[in-house]
């Protein structure tokens, strides 16, 4: 294939009491390529995710990142390693400015008095957000608003923004498109498009099939806490990956059949 | 750059500026800051009707009338500095009336036995001050250890924690107040700064108090006192650390969106201790200066307080949910509460007016608080 993976899960196991949410699931993201993650909904998706970002402990399993194995307690244990997760709730605070959100939890400061004053460096904050937006090609009229007058997109922008300032590894996200118009979504796909540009590595979860195929190069299907299948893009469609979710179709039950 | 069209189209589909017309931006900023509004009326119908109602010789606008104002709000305003922090953070602390009780029983307690282990009465003054930070500081970090990390709600928290405290000060003082603290301590929680003598033979004396007597010390004012400078300076510097430091922003990002602040990486359970010392402290130091103006700790001297500071933080403008408002709205909201009840007193009309009409201020407030958002909405969707 191509290089060493970047991020590289085997045979994850993740258990709630006597339910199990993930079963044995490995899976392997190489550098600049977006993965999609697909399955209905209790399929285990979102529980893989939050193994790799660091809100849950895997029960079983190993996870590497860019060679090394890691253990995330929490989830600033995986975003200081680069791992940026970008929820569907954007995790954004809605009351604060554009550079507030983007340098939330690791704000600049100025010092004065030998540290004793410690005022925050808002012009410098601001012009850090403005280049990284316009790296993304974003525009967004005025930064220093609340951002809870901004656009569903503009805030996703913004999100995308953050983990790319912060020099994101791997990038996760998680119906980056849900509640947005049109064209904003198409906006947030092109985003992603940048990310792989920029040789960001993707997982992308979505249930909106023609996204999946218009943005993603190879897609994962989980159904009930297992791995069903893994194909190129390319190489399969959408009624083929619905057959996959609904569980009509498994590639690990024709290597290893029910006993 | 090398795409020029599609980048473009990209572009402008992010960019849809809201336009707003004149009139609308004035009535959104009278909005914004219709507590300021409402405090300059106040004080004009206070200017107008006093003479009118009480004789042309009592006068709203005297310099004496300004200090009492100011010494009115001094406890109001401390124990709204940290409940503003508090709730903007989205919590609420309903133990600072109580807190500083406390703190001025205990301060009071810290003083009297230093002194009289042979301390200096500067000293004293200092062991007293720590005392009441400290042990109020405690207080606080009860509750915010309770509140963060065992996850109960701050209401029932900080209401348990006024009756605890309640019990400690009742306890502490026998069920009284303290007394027998050196003659010397009145003079720090009265004297101040500057004062000035109207009239005859009168004018301004910088830091050093006048040696007159009799008819001339009644013509006397005392400009800024003590315990007024020092809210001053708590105030300045609470301003600022809200405003302007990560500890400002990060109690605004936990009162906008807590699970974002978690993820961001701030460390929230943390922060919200310090905000409950914070809140808890402001307290103390509300009941360490009440307690040398008056020469006594007293165990009941905030209960009735808690009320007035939290109707000050919310007519100041701050979200009962989190996430908004401002120490300036607080400042603000102390002085309408202050200038109303000096101002009914001043026309004559029974002091339990004073409640009603703070009473329905408060609901006032919240009220354009609410119909603020509406008219902005129906402004912007226009």
């Amino acid at each position: 294939m191509q290089d060493d993976p970047i991020l590289s899960i085997r045979n994850l196991t993740k258990k709630f009491g006597g339910l199990t949410a993930v079963d044995d699931f490995s899976l392997d993201v190489f550098p600049g390529e977006v993965v999609a993650l697909l399955g209905d909904n209790g399929a285990g998706k979102s529980t893989v995710i939050k193994c790799v970002s660091g809100v849950h402990t895997p029960s079983a399993g190993a996870i590497s990142f860019e060679g090394e194995v890691v253990h995330f307690s929490r989830p600033i244990d995986a975003r200081t390693k680069g791992i940026e997760t970008i929820y569907q709730d954007l995790a954004l605070a809605n009351n604060l400015d554009v550079p507030g959100n983007v340098f939330l939890g690791r704000e600049v400061e100025k010092r004065y008095l030998g540290g004793l004053i410690r005022p925050l460096d808002n012009k410098f904050m601001l012009s850090e957000t403005q280049q990284a937006l316009s790296t993304l090609h974003v525009e967004i009229p005025s930064l220093q608003v609340p951002i809870e007058t901004l656009s569903g997109g503009q805030r996703q922008a913004v999100a995308i923004a953050r983990a790319v300032y912060w020099e994101a590894r791997l990038m996760i996200m998680d119906e980056p498109t849900n509640n947005l118009g049109v064209p904003e979504q198409k906006k947030v796909l092109e985003l992603i498009n940048k990310l792989r540009e920029r040789g960001v590595p993707v997982i992308l979860i979505s249930h909106t099939l023609p996204e999946v195929f218009a943005v993603s190069d190879r897609l994962v299907v989980m159904h009930r806490g297992r791995k069903v299948t893994e194909k190129k893009v390319s190489q399969t469609n959408s009624e083929e990956v619905v057959q996959y979710m609904v569980g009509a179709l498994d590639d690990t039950r024709q290597t290893a059949p029910a006993e | 750059m090398a795409q020029p069209d599609p980048e473009a189209a990209a572009k402008a589909e992010f960019a849809a500026p809201k336009t707003r017309s004149t009139t609308d931006q004035i009535i959104l900023s009278i909005i914004q800051v219709w507590a300021g509004v409402f405090l300059a009326i106040l004080i004009l119908v206070f200017v107008i009707s006093i003479p009118l109602v009480s004789g042309s010789s009592v006068s709203f606008l005297t310099v004496r009338n300004s200090q009492n104002i100011l010494v009115a709000i001094t406890p109001i305003l401390l124990l709204g500095l940290g409940q503003t922090f508090v709730i903007i953070s989205g919590g609420i602390d309903l133990s600072v009336g109580w807190v500083m009780s406390f703190a001025s029983v205990i301060s009071a307690l810290a003083l009297r036995e230093a002194y009289n282990a042979g301390l200096a009465l500067p000293l004293a003054v200092v062991v007293g001050f720590g005392t009441a930070v400290i042990g109020s500081g405690f207080v606080g970090f009860l509750n915010g250890v309770i509140i963060a990390k065992l996850k109960v709600p701050p209401f029932i928290v900080t209401l348990g924690m006024s009756f605890i405290v309640r019990g400690a000060a009742l306890l502490m003082s026998e069920n009284t107040t303290v007394i027998g603290l050196p003659r010397g301590v009145r003079d720090y929680g009265n004297e101040s700064l500057l004062y000035f003598i109207r009239g005859e033979g009168g004018g301004f004396y910088f830091f050093t108090k006048p040696e007159i007597s009799g008819e001339m010390l009644r013509r006397m004012d005392r400009i800024i006192s003590y315990p007024v400078l020092v809210t001053v300076i708590v105030v300045a510097i609470s301003i600022f650390v809200l405003r302007r430091t990560k500890f400002g922003r990060h109690t605004y990002a936990i009162g906008g969106n807590r699970e974002a602040a978690v993820r961001a990486g701030v460390p929230v359970d943390r922060h919200i201790i310090k905000l409950y010392m914070l809140s808890a402290a402001t307290a103390g130091i509300a009941g360490f200066l009440s307690m040398l103006r008056f020469t006594a700790g007293s165990a009941v001297i905030g209960d009735p307080l808690l009320l007035s500071s939290i109707a000050a933080v919310i007519i100041g403008g701050v979200s009962l949910f989190g996430g908004s408002g401002s120490l300036v709205g607080t400042v603000i909201g102390s002085l309408i509460i202050a200038v109303l009840t000096t101002g009914l007193v001043m026309l004559n009309v029974q002091s339990f007016w004073q409640f009603i009409v703070v009473g329905a201020v408060v609901i006032l407030a919240v009220l354009i608080d609410q119909s603020r958002d509406m008219i902005k909405n129906k402004i912007e969707t226009r």
